[in-house]
């Protein structure tokens, strides 16, 4: 490969990696908070299709952006409701809301199948876009990829420097001592379901208003699910976590661009190899952390647990 | 309380999935069982939407729907297997005689529900399978293919086309051939590249499918899904592409040189003419080609000069004779063995059954 086709490479790795790492991220928010939420291929789904409506009727792709992210809470408020108020399992609950948001993103969306939308395009940063190699990587993408740059310093800090962070784990540790501190754990807990459901809504904005400009059924195409797996693979941190979007995104723009370059490598093994690293990489993780004697990679101690109401 | 709000909260989910869960229902028209009137059934496998395979085959229903004494309705989206079977059962039941179910996926629930229903009359497109009521069509979409391919051999500079292929059966792999074949028939230097996304529907990826192959030098960009996501990719880059399915121009207006595409009318007329008349056979394998009509290229743009389109004119011309030499001999594989000797026709079963590249194409069949 010559170095231009290594940049490209590189270039559409990181394309490739934005919406995952949008609901990676999201996914965080709501299990440090102790909320398992199954349902991110759902609410990425539906996400994208309210950016692209609201892209649609309005034009103006910010608005679209907002549209995702708030969809993207009303669906994890639902999942919220169910597991807080009613107690549901939260297993069942969020599985529920996958087939919930991909069956009603395809009813909406089948009338608009093959539209096309202004959304977000290429947009170079000024100076750095010219550095030799980087430039091209990370500083000739658009908007929505800038975004995903800040997402997880903002996650990182609002986790490990804010007391709403501290709060936030300490009610996914074990609520009861949160609640005994004075915190109220089941308003932390929805606030991290729906903050993270915002950031999933990004990640679905994004399919459709930067990845493609148009709208189709089964946009999400299984990203949700690599997002709870790549959640485990990077023990809940918020870097880690972009270290793994960026290998399954660069893996999947590598299997294409090896095709591309007439190698004989059969497409079958190398459209599988995404699916095997994330396999290799919890593997991996579990393995270290039993190394390290921690509980299987470290989840939040009180994930997957409904909060009971006392008395 | 709480105990009343979680049923509210339940009942309220299993209805948000039930309600996605539904298909739309065949749309029912009053007084169907007028005497005369023929009622034809469509089901789709996509949306219609408003391009693409399935927008292809709505044009042939509508335009049977125009004849006299035709009523029609179809059902979109319908998923392949135990699903399709309903859709088809239910639309025998409620009195369609005659009915086209459109993909791949439908044949063997096709052929179950047509041995319920004797006197119902089914077409299946694109199988391999047919009944004493049930015919197998397609059409000669290749044809089509080796024009395209004639148009990008004659447009390209760097002599690479990149091709994104969908899955590898032999229907995209006779295509991805009579494509090159049409190519390195007016330009021996071409070479065709094939990216597998392994999809029939992911505009993501099959934009970053194409993406890699402009990056490889490609400089016209064919594809066999029916997204845009290959033509965006195209036209960003100030390349060229061509369509499939229907006219893709809309797309990429600067970029879209032309479209292989489908045209079910002729087809459509001329079976309701026989069930009409009573010359309706089942057992069938139909397989039409452009010199009925069922295939053709969409017009050129503006960017395709005169001397081009002339070229492929004078062949399609041919074609529409019904003289097809696309798969005559000496045709090699990618080894360069030949694998039709010199001046022999391959036989529609060896076109069916495709699974080897000819030479010229780059890249793996698995």
């Amino acid at each position: 490969m010559s170095p231009d086709l290594i940049v490209a490479l590189l270039a559409a790795a990181v394309q490739g990696a934005a919406p995952i790492l949008f609901a990676t991220l999201g996914e965080i928010l709501s299990e440090k908070a102790g909320v398992l939420n199954l349902g991110v291929e759902g609410v990425m789904a539906i996400s994208a299709f309210a950016a692209f409506f609201v892209c649609l009727q309005t034009g103006s792709a910010t608005l679209g952006l907002l549209a995702g992210g708030l969809a993207g809470s009303l669906m994890c408020g639902l999942h919220s409701l169910v597991c807080q108020v009613f107690l549901g399992n939260q297993v069942v609950s969020g599985l529920a809301l996958t087939i919930f948001g991909v069956g009603l993103s395809n009813y909406l969306g089948t009338p608009y199948v093959g539209a096309g939308t202004v959304g977000f395009r290429q947009a170079s940063v000024p100076l750095l876009a010219q550095i030799p190699w980087l430039g091209p990587i990370l500083f000739q993408q658009d908007a929505m990829v800038y975004l995903g740059y800040l997402a997880p310093v903002a996650v990182w800090f609002l986790l490990n420097r804010t007391s709403l962070g501290l709060g936030l784990r300490a009610t996914g540790e074990m609520p009861a001592a949160a609640a005994a501190a004075g915190l109220n754990p089941q308003r932390l807990r929805a606030f991290g379901v729906m903050a993270g459901g915002f950031l999933c809504g990004l990640g679905g904005a994004y399919l459709s208003l930067a990845y493609t400009h148009m709208w189709t059924i089964g946009l999400s195409g299984g990203r949700g699910w690599v997002a709870v797996a790549l959640v485990i693979f990077a023990f809940w941190r918020p870097f880690r976590a972009v270290v793994g979007a960026l290998l399954f995104g660069g893996v999947m723009a590598f299997q294409l661009r090896l095709q591309a370059e007439g190698t004989n490598i059969p497409s079958s093994l190398l459209l599988m190899l995404p699916y095997l690293l994330t396999i290799l990489a919890l593997v991996f993780s579990a393995a270290r952390a039993h190394r390290a004697g921690r509980n299987a990679a470290a989840a939040p101690a009180a994930l997957g647990v409904n909060i009971e109401p006392e008395g | 309380m709480k105990h009343w709000l979680r049923t509210i909260g339940l009942a309220a989910l299993a209805a948000g999935l039930l309600l996605t869960g539904c298909q739309k229902a065949p749309e029912k028209k009053a007084d169907d069982a007028k005497n005369g009137e023929l009622k034809v059934g469509f089901v789709y496998t996509s949306p219609v939407g408003d391009a693409g395979y399935s927008w292809a085959q709505d044009q042939g229903r509508k335009a049977i729907e125009k004849l006299p004494g035709v009523k029609t309705e179809f059902v979109e989206s319908v998923k392949e297997g135990a699903d399709a079977e309903r859709v088809i059962e239910n639309m025998a039941r409620s009195g369609d005689q005659l009915i086209f179910a459109t993909s791949f996926g439908f044949m063997d629930p096709t052929i179950k529900v047509a041995k319920d229903y004797p006197n119902v009359k089914f077409m299946h497109c694109s199988g391999f399978k047919s009944a004493e009521n049930v015919d197998n069509y397609f059409g000669r979409m290749y044809q089509a293919r080796y024009l395209t391919g004639m148009v990008a051999g004659l447009m390209t500079k760097s002599n690479i086309i990149g091709y994104v292929a969908a899955f590898p059966i032999p229907e995209v792999i006779r295509g991805v051939n009579a494509f090159t074949l049409g190519a390195r028939s007016v330009n021996p230097k071409a070479q065709v590249r094939v990216v597998w996304t392994k999809t029939w529907f992911d505009p993501a990826l099959e934009k970053d499918a194409a993406i890699s192959l402009l990056d490889v030098g490609a400089d016209v960009i064919t594809q066999h899904q029916d997204s845009a996501g290959p033509m965006e990719a195209a036209a960003q880059r100030g390349k060229y592409c061509i369509g499939y399915n229907s006219d893709m121009s809309k797309y990429a207006p600067k970029s879209h040189l032309t479209a292989a595409v489908w045209n079910w009318a002729p087809m459509y007329e001329a079976i309701v003419k026989e069930v009409r008349a009573g010359s309706w056979k089942g057992g069938r394998a139909l397989w039409w080609g452009m010199d009925k009509g069922v295939v053709d290229i969409a017009p050129f743009g503006p960017m395709v000069p005169k001397a081009v389109q002339d070229k492929v004119n004078a062949q399609k011309a041919l074609f529409q004779k019904g003289e097809d030499k696309v798969f005559v001999g000496p045709i090699k594989d990618q080894a360069g063995q030949v694998k039709i000797p010199d001046g022999v026709k391959a036989e529609d079963k060896d076109l069916l059954g495709m699974t080897w590249f000819v030479e010229g194409v780059v890249g793996s069949i698995q």
